[in-house]
């Protein structure tokens, strides 16, 4: 019997987007740009979070147009974002055959209390967490991979790096927990239990785990990846910098080789000016764009 | 024997950790570069992006390395199968042209119409093979020397050549190991 839709097929795509780059285009021009870098997949916008962020009043999913402009210039996968809770733009993303849907804090969100129940889609969807209980949650909605929110936009890793080992750092507590003291965890992380039981076997997440959110250079991408992460989100690091078709192909090379120093000093060497960031400590907490939807 | 699983991107460790069940430690190794190429007997090119691992081992002169290497068995998945063939059909990517088939990228569709799918594979002793498709390539015009080991809605999905195997699915997706011993037996074969 044949079947579309299963948990097997959507969370193996995001298998086969590990150890890769996922990155932010606006356009078939800069898509076209991802692709030829190497990037594994691109999320479709009509403006990268930097921008988003500047701009201020309610950001939306991106125009159907846009949209598919972009996948029309490019044959690896094309995500596009939601926003949380709107399964209307998720069904409408769904019917042009978008490839994964990003239910984004980046966006406003639509709905205060619940995310979108993500079972009842064929189409994939990522989901960002700042602990472990959240990406729990987001997986037992249906979420067939995980990333880091860290702080979209903001050109800082240091929020990544504070998510990634905030989860890491769980999980690992986890393993050296016994079997009676999971369901307690569990009731304390606000987690499906069944769900904290799995993590504790594995001793990973059991889905794919990207980082994103404020990842810039090729060093960024490596620091990403030895704290445990399985590939790379770039929003606006790489369109936001001097000399994108450089970055692009730089973060690439530090992604595939971030345990070897060598590599990586090629591949930070003349790529043009990073994007300019933000220090995340000069934001008031409504600019926070990590607190919402957990 | 040494295999390696090519690492530059994909779903790399899930053919290491079966091939860590079938075989010892000093057996299995993940490969990055070009000069570890010439110590394997048997390579796994993986489930990933094929754009993306193209142009990797290009980079890298991976390419170059694996098609001096006279002995070296390959099992290629979804990817790795693209990678594998003659020419894809409609596109001016790259491949390594070992293998004389030619392959059309995303045939079935988006990843909306991935599917899984119980296989035949008479090769294998026993139940059916439950396939993987993720996004997957269709392989087209297979040349006179290529075995057809399975077909979906009769397109060819698992083919061997001499010491080369393709699949356009994922068993590394499962826990069905049976594929991969009969790549390791292949390996053995051209000791």
């Amino acid at each position: 019997m044949t079947e579309t839709g299963t948990e097997k097929v959507k969370r193996g795509l995001a298998q086969m987007l590990k150890g890769g780059v996922i990155m932010d285009v606006t356009n078939a021009e800069q898509a076209v740009i991802a692709e030829e870098a190497g990037a594994v997949a691109v999320m479709a916008l009509e403006r990268v979070p930097a921008d988003i962020r500047a701009a201020g009043g309610v950001a939306r999913m991106a125009d159907p147009k846009k949209i598919e402009e972009i996948m029309d210039a490019v044959t690896i996968p094309v995500m596009a974002k939601v926003r949380i809770g709107h399964f209307a733009e998720a069904q409408i993303l769904e019917a042009m055959g978008v490839d994964f849907i990003d239910e984004s804090e980046v966006l406003t969100p639509a709905d205060e209390r619940n995310h979108i129940d993500k079972t009842k889609f064929k189409v994939p969807f990522v989901c960002g967490a700042r602990s472990l209980g959240e990406a729990l949650r987001r997986i037992g909605e249906g979420a067939a991979m995980i990333r880091t929110k860290g702080e979209a936009g903001s050109g800082n890793v240091v929020e990544a790096v504070r998510h990634m080992r905030e989860v890491m750092g769980h999980i690992r507590k986890l393993q050296n927990m016994s079997e009676d003291e999971l369901m307690t965890e569990a009731k304390e992380m606000g987690a499906p239990y069944d769900l904290v039981k799995e993590t504790a076997k594995l001793g990973r997440l059991p889905v794919v785990n990207f980082a994103a959110g404020g990842i810039a250079t090729p060093a960024d991408a490596s620091l990403m990846m030895q704290l445990g992460a399985d590939g790379i989100f770039v929003g606006s690091g790489i369109f936001k910098s001097e000399n994108p078709a450089a970055r692009a192909k730089a973060i690439v090379m530090a992604t595939t080789h971030y345990d070897d120093p060598k590599v990586l000093i090629e591949a930070s060497k003349g790529i043009g000016e990073a994007m300019k960031g933000l220090d995340i400590r000069s934001l008031k907490p409504e600019e926070l764009l990590q607190t919402r939807g957990v | 024997m040494l295999i390696g699983v090519l690492a530059l991107q994909g779903d790399v460790s899930e053919h290491f950790n079966i091939l860590r069940n079938l075989l010892a430690a000093e057996e299995v190794t993940l490969v990055k570069t070009k000069e570890r190429i010439s110590e394997l007997d048997g390579l796994i090119i993986p489930g990933g992006e094929s754009t993306t691992v193209g142009k990797l081992m290009v980079k890298y002169g991976i390419d170059k390395k694996i098609k001096s290497s006279e002995n070296l068995a390959i099992f290629g998945t979804c990817t790795g199968a693209i990678l594998l063939a003659k020419k894809i059909l409609g596109m001016k990517q790259f491949t390594l042209n070992l293998m004389d088939f030619e392959v059309e990228r995303n045939a079935y569709g988006r990843q909306r119409e991935s599917f899984e799918a119980d296989l035949a594979i008479p090769v294998l002793d026993g139940k059916p093979f439950r396939g993987i498709f993720i996004r997957a390539p269709v392989i087209k015009n297979v040349g006179k020397k290529v075995k057809v080991l399975a077909r979906y809605k009769n397109d060819p999905v698992l083919i061997e050549e001499d010491r080369f195997l393709a699949a356009t699915f994922h068993p590394e997706l499962t826990d069905d190991i049976r594929i991969h011993k009969y790549f390791i037996k292949i390996v053995r074969k051209y000791l």
